[in-house]
């Protein structure tokens, strides 16, 4: 995973609240078995209405999404994580993230930052009067910055480190090998197995 | 101080924990299917791993299935295609896996439990958000992403931030008619569906203890509705009940040893939760969804909402947008909207309990000639049960299509779909626009509800039906 420490690009201000992964990849692109190639499943209903945002030239190259709360509700499809960063898209901004999306975002490495709404409704105004704004996302800092708006943002600790070292987390995990074969011998005698009865 | 159901499951799971890290748990059963597997596999061979566990793994063919001619291949290349990659993909790693015409075939969620591969105290992950269906034995089961699959795959572990602990007090009797989708559905209303984020539900009261299996796994089921990535409910004699002779329930001196334990997990009396949410059971009847989250939902006797009832800008916006696109008016009464399509089934109300219900309620009546009613079960078991008790006669004499087991019109990932514009009534867990199909339109309701509006054509529960 590539080291993310902070981004700035275009930003599309999208004014939704509860956008779920049914919207932002139908299912129907579910059934790929690779691991890249999203990017026409994003929004794929909203993007045929010519006046969606990211149908707009001057968002095209949004490489930040600028959404209402509760981003990411529903199926926990990582899939709408790939499809994001296919599109282009490195930060997604909101107040309000559904818990799977956000861990999912973590694990790909692509940035769910949490604002106030308050935020969100200042970078709407400012991406909205003038689109080639510059936004950036510094995950050092922890801050959101625009013209004339500079403000913090959450996102966990430990994700945070992970994003900014760049690291895998299975080889994280495998480093306590021992200690889960330790678990693996204090497991109850009564626990099910799949093979076998 | 005491603990709850949820952080003792959590404690006995610990396999590594230190300061400003997430506690590595370990995952006891790891269920997966074709959707969100194959780039995980990919993973584990890219980078020289094997599974970890086979024997704690198992695999079904669910999410894009087709519900006819299961002998011949799957039409759909691309379906074909996942399907035939997760069936290389459990040969190569050694993973059991029940295909399509298997008799233990079905949705993961269903086939879990009917094993007795599900029991109180567990962690159970799969790559699906409706894996808070298995909290309802009192195991930690949550939906897990691909790349959290290829985690457990490898490790049989994952490491996790601690969550919160919220109780879902249902209390008293649920007024006749009243089942557990019609609880599930209050409770999101109620809270909304970003209301139980970030926590465990543990669904508590004596409405909840006094429901089944099926039930309880209906509630649990939709836990993710409501934001949070679980529910549980305490185990109890009925759990037990449910779990004694499965085929993968303890036998002899474990089980003894096993309902010892399980009998220890339920909350402490001296424990507390972060948040509390109560519900009287008698206040509850039938609810129905109007708009396109599940959130969106009111008791059938009610009137479509207006744009002028929501309480901040957001809702209104929402509810407007709901409205237009489920193409309803505000102040039309529930009861007036007229379905085209009734869809009986998926890992929400797909199990035996389920059809029965909606069975009783066709019974000696007739789908209406403008509705189409699939009733696809679960599983291949359950089908069979229900062909065992004639439930599949009552179905098809009833004028309902009688299907094979698997996801179907919940996510519409196979054939079984909504065209645009049409109306569901659907068992399923999701309202969300195109759920069903490309523009089509769905409202959640209980099987019950969903039998009685395949009757009279538009939403209805049976106490609207006349004497069959």
């Amino acid at each position: 995973m590539e080291k993310f420490t902070s981004h700035t690009g275009i930003a599309a201000p999208l004014r939704r609240s509860n956008v779920d992964t049914d919207q932002i990849i139908p299912a129907e692109y579910l059934k790929r078995i690779t691991r890249h190639g999203f990017e026409d499943g994003l929004f794929a209903a909203w993007r045929k209405d010519p006046q969606f945002v990211l149908n707009q030239p001057e968002f095209a190259d949004a490489t930040i999404l600028v959404a209402g709360p509760d981003f990411g509700t529903g199926s926990s499809r990582e899939h709408a994580v790939w499809a994001l960063q296919d599109y282009g898209f490195a930060v997604v901004l909101s107040s309000r993230f559904a818990d799977i999306f956000r861990g999912n975002s973590g694990k790909g490495g692509l940035l769910a930052a949490q604002v106030d709404q308050s935020v969100i409704e200042q970078l709407w105004l400012a991406i909205e009067a003038n689109p080639a704004t510059q936004v950036t996302v510094d995950l050092v800092e922890r801050q959101v910055r625009a013209e004339g708006i500079t403000a913090p943002f959450e996102v966990d600790d430990y994700v945070r480190w992970r994003l900014l070292e760049g690291l895998d987390d299975i080889g994280i995990t495998l480093q306590h090998a021992d200690e889960i074969s330790a678990f693996e011998h204090r497991r109850p005698a009564f626990a099910p197995v799949t093979i076998g009865t | 101080m005491g603990k709850t159901l949820a952080e003792k499951v959590w404690d006995a799971h610990v396999v590594h924990r230190a300061a400003g890290e997430p506690d590595l748990l370990y995952i006891d059963l790891h269920l997966v299917h074709e959707v969100t597997s194959p780039q995980a596999f990919d993973g584990l061979r890219a980078s020289g791993r094997p599974v970890r566990r086979p024997d704690l793994t198992l695999a079904t063919e669910d999410h894009n299935v087709p519900t006819i001619d299961i002998d011949k291949p799957i039409a759909d290349p691309v379906s074909r295609a996942q399907v035939e990659a997760l069936r290389t993909n459990c040969a190569e790693f050694g993973v059991p896996l029940y295909s399509l015409g298997d008799a233990e075939q079905g949705i993961v969620h269903v086939v879990g439990p009917q094993l007795g591969l599900t029991q109180p105290g567990m962690t159970v992950v799969c790559g699906d958000s409706h894996t808070s269906t298995h909290g309802a034995f009192g195991a930690l089961a949550f939906g897990i992403g691909t790349s959290e699959v290829e985690h457990v795959l490898a490790t049989q572990t994952l490491p996790l931030k601690p969550f919160k602990t919220m109780a879902i007090t249902v209390e008293g009797e649920l007024p006749a008619g009243v089942t557990a989708k019609d609880v599930i559905l209050a409770v999101i209303a109620r809270i909304g569906t970003g209301g139980g984020q970030g926590y465990v539900l543990e669904y508590r009261g004596s409405a909840i203890r006094g429901l089944s299996m099926e039930g309880r796994m209906t509630i649990c089921n939709m836990s993710i509705e409501a934001g949070a990535r679980a529910g549980m409910v305490a185990p109890d004699e009925t759990t037990f009940e449910y779990l004694r002779g499965r085929a993968h329930a303890p036998t002899g001196e474990e089980w003894d040893a096993a309902v010892a334990y399980w009998s220890s997990l339920a909350t402490d009396d001296d424990a507390s939760f972060d948040a509390e949410v109560v519900i009287d059971a008698a206040s509850l009847s039938p609810y129905v969804t109007w708009g396109t989250n599940p959130g969106q939902g009111l008791p059938l006797s009610a009137d479509v909402p207006s744009p002028d009832d929501a309480a901040d800008e957001v809702e209104r916006v929402a509810i407007e947008r709901a409205l237009e696109y489920m193409g309803l008016k505000a102040g039309t009464p529930l009861r007036d909207i007229q379905v085209d399509t009734v869809f009986v089934g998926s890992c929400t109300n797909g199990r035996i309990e389920d059809l029965r219900a909606a069975a009783e309620v066709l019974k000696g009546r007739k789908v209406a000639d403008s509705v189409r009613m699939l009733v696809v079960p679960g599983s291949a078991r359950v089908r069979l049960q229900a062909q065992q008790e004639g439930l599949d006669r009552t179905f098809i004499a009833a004028g309902a299509e009688w299907r094979e087991a698997g996801c179907s019109m919940c996510l519409a990932m196979n054939p079984d779909k909504l065209a645009p514009g049409e109306r569901s009534a659907s068992t399923s867990n999701r309202n969300f626009e195109g759920r069903q199909g490309p523009g089509g339109r769905t409202h959640l309701v209980s099987p019950a509800v969903a039998a009685a509006t395949a009757v009279v054509g538009r939403l209805a529960s049976p106490s609207d039906l006349t004497a069959a």
